[in-house]
């Protein structure tokens, strides 16, 4: 596991530190009923950074997400965007963020154009720059031919680039996306990938929150991985993959009288521990790529027969299976 | 795709609260909302539409002759009361939509913005005036197409109209606190016409007071509406102002007074 330790100790430090900050959340904790949400949450998101929330369903990423944007008041601990109180200077942190929640908060009876208008006059913008910047964002976002259209003609992925649109109006230095991607079809999701990237360039500070390892991987300077509400590690995902290993190696055996003795040459060539899931499948983490050559010619000179041999790219399970030793499916079961 | 640099949060000089000014634009603003769904979705103004033609048509019909001798007698004495009974009705809306409203995605981001908390509320409070004006035009022109033409003419008319729709605006607190704390939007519809029913068909708006049985007279009497019908009639057929103007105008202040305040707490709690 690791830590975010701030470089240098001592006040001065520490208060050059937090300027940079994004986001600062100290042990926050959400509880609803008996089931506590958000238990004890610690971030430290640098500004400019695009942050990534990686968890799996019903992890607390949202609820997490919510308390940083002032939408639900935390039952402990407390959170500084800026370094402004997001309870005490709730009107203060709102005007230093976007938010693109999960589900589409944009009005499903009016127009795309509609919409960024009204957000934008509530905004305080005078009536003809919420027009201006309404036409901005729409063709920013490839939308301006939908413009004019009501909502519920809308794609997915049209109404999410809308409601991320709408979380730009005021340009705001910290955006947070809840599940960007999630439901989109793979072309729509490159888009939107490409659309965040863009975004981080202009200076803003991104957090997001993702299922998907990779999603993560290409997009996130730094990763927090949550489950259950807690953190179980922080830090960049090079750091994170080199945990899980960069990949698992699968070999489908012919026989399985035959796995034992693959087993020990999968050992012994990687030298990594390998396992047996299945009686004729060995999976091993593949660190090297290089030495795959040598580990196949080993089994052919041994008289072992394979089936097939594939290459599975870690998964957000890997994660959950080499932090806690549990797969993230097994823990849920374990708790309900 | 293109966009400029955006200014560092740290670099921001922020205030951490909402000027008067700027909460009355956010509320036209959301007002301005509230017209524009009105406009996309003419479907919610079938009520507001149809409820005063038809019961105008009905009950004209149905009672005229026994209750005033003919048709064109009992228009006076109906007119004002299809016109309560109408603004009232749907003063519910504002509640039903406001539980809709509160439940739609778009109210989180509308909590995420830097607006004035109430916003959303009072757009709502000032956008459904619209439907009473309409409501209210709509049932005078009924009256007027079969014949009715109130002695007071239209300056007792127009000031009798504004009378209606601020007491439909005062009453409207009431079913926007229901809104506010009700589970689901049917549950804020279907307590509210539980409660409108009686209160509006056991009035004076349809039949006279003195026909009924004693304890019947005694509920009538006593139910607000019945006094601000009275006071709508006075001003629309006489041009007169009376006591029933001043007891419906201190009850609706009364309304305010007591559904305001316990709205407005009630709904920043869950803003
Ligand atoms: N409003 C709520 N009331 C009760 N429980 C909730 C509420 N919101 C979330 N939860 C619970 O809190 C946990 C975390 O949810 P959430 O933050 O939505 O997870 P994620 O976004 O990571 O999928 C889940 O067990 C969920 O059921
Ligand atoms: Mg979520």
């Amino acid at each position: 596991m690791m830590d975010h330790t701030s470089p240098g100790t001592g006040r001065a430090a520490h208060r050059a530190a937090t300027a940079s900050l994004a986001v600062e959340a100290h042990g926050l904790v959400k509880v609803f009923g008996a089931n506590r949400a958000v238990d004890g949450v610690d971030l430290f998101v640098p500004a400019g950074a695009i942050y990534g929330f990686l968890g799996p369903n019903g992890a607390g990423k949202t609820t997490t997400l919510n308390m940083l944007a002032t939408l639900l008041r935390p039952d402990g601990g407390r959170a500084l965007v800026f370094g402004h109180d997001v309870q005490r200077e709730a009107q203060i942190v709102r005007q230093l963020i976007g938010v693109t929640g999960q589900y589409a908060s944009v009005d499903e009876t009016l127009t795309a154009t509609e919409n960024l208008v009204i957000f934008a006059r509530l905004l305080g913008l005078p009536r003809r720059s919420a027009r201006r910047i309404a036409g901005d964002l729409l063709e920013r976002f490839d939308l301006t031919e939908a413009g004019n259209r009501p909502l519920s003609k809308f794609s997915g992925g049209m109404r999410r680039r809308l409601d991320l649109a709408a979380s730009l109006i005021a340009q705001p230095p910290l955006i947070f996306l809840d599940e960007p991607t999630t439901g989109l079809d793979p072309r729509t999701r490159a888009q939107m990938w490409e659309t965040i990237r863009s975004l981080a360039t202009t200076g803003s500070t991104i957090l997001l929150t993702t299922q998907y390892l990779d999603e993560a991987d290409q997009l996130a300077d730094r990763v927090a991985v949550i489950d259950h509400g807690r953190m179980v590690a922080e830090g960049t995902p090079d750091q994170l993959k080199s945990t899980v290993g960069v990949a698992s190696l699968q070999l489908r055996l012919q026989a399985a009288d035959d796995a034992a003795e693959a087993l020990r040459i999968v050992e012994s060539v990687l030298g990594v521990a390998a396992q047996l899931p299945e009686a004729t499948l060995v999976t091993a983490p593949m660190a090297d790529p290089e030495r795959v050559t040598e580990l196949l010619l080993s089994i052919r000179n041994a008289g072992i027969h394979l089936t097939e041999v594939s290459v599975q790219k870690p998964t957000l399970d890997d994660v959950f299976l080499a932090l806690t030793g549990k797969t993230a499916a097994e823990e849920k079961g374990a708790k309900t | 795709m293109t966009a400029s640099q955006i200014v560092p949060g740290a670099e921001r000089h922020l205030k951490n609260h909402t000027s008067l000014l700027a909460s009355c634009g956010n509320s036209l603003t959301m007002a301005y909302r509230g017209l524009l769904k009105i406009r996309r979705t003419p479907e919610q103004l079938f009520d507001v539409t149809l409820q005063p033609i038809l019961f105008t048509l009905m009950f004209t019909y149905l009672f005229g002759g026994a209750i005033a001798g003919s048709v064109h007698n009992y228009l006076p004495m109906l007119i004002p009361g299809i016109l309560i009974q109408t603004v009232i009705t749907t003063s519910v809306v504002t509640g039903v939509q406001l539980r809709e409203d509160m439940d739609k995605g778009v109210f989180n981001r509308f909590r995420s913005l830097p607006i004035a908390r109430i916003a959303p509320l009072a757009g709502a409070l000032i956008a459904d005036t619209v439907r009473y004006g309409i409501a209210t035009l709509l049932t005078f022109a009924m009256g007027y197409l079969m014949g009715y033409r109130p002695a007071a003419g239209l300056g007792g008319v127009l000031v009798g109209s504004l009378i209606v729709i601020l007491f439909a605006w005062c009453i409207s607190w009431i079913f926007a606190l229901f809104g506010v704390v009700a589970r689901t939007a049917s549950s804020v519809q279907g307590i509210s016409l539980l409660i409108l029913f009686p209160l509006t068909f056991l009035s004076n708006a349809f039949v006279p007071v003195d026909t009924l049985p004693p304890w019947l007279r005694w509920f009538v009497t006593v139910n607000p509406l019945s006094h601000l019908i009275t006071a709508v009639r006075q001003l629309a057929n006489q041009g007169s102002i009376g006591a029933d103007f001043w007891l419906s105008f201190g009850g609706a202040a009364g309304v305010v007074a007591v559904f305001a305040p316990l709205t407005v707490r009630a709904y920043m709690r869950r803003a």
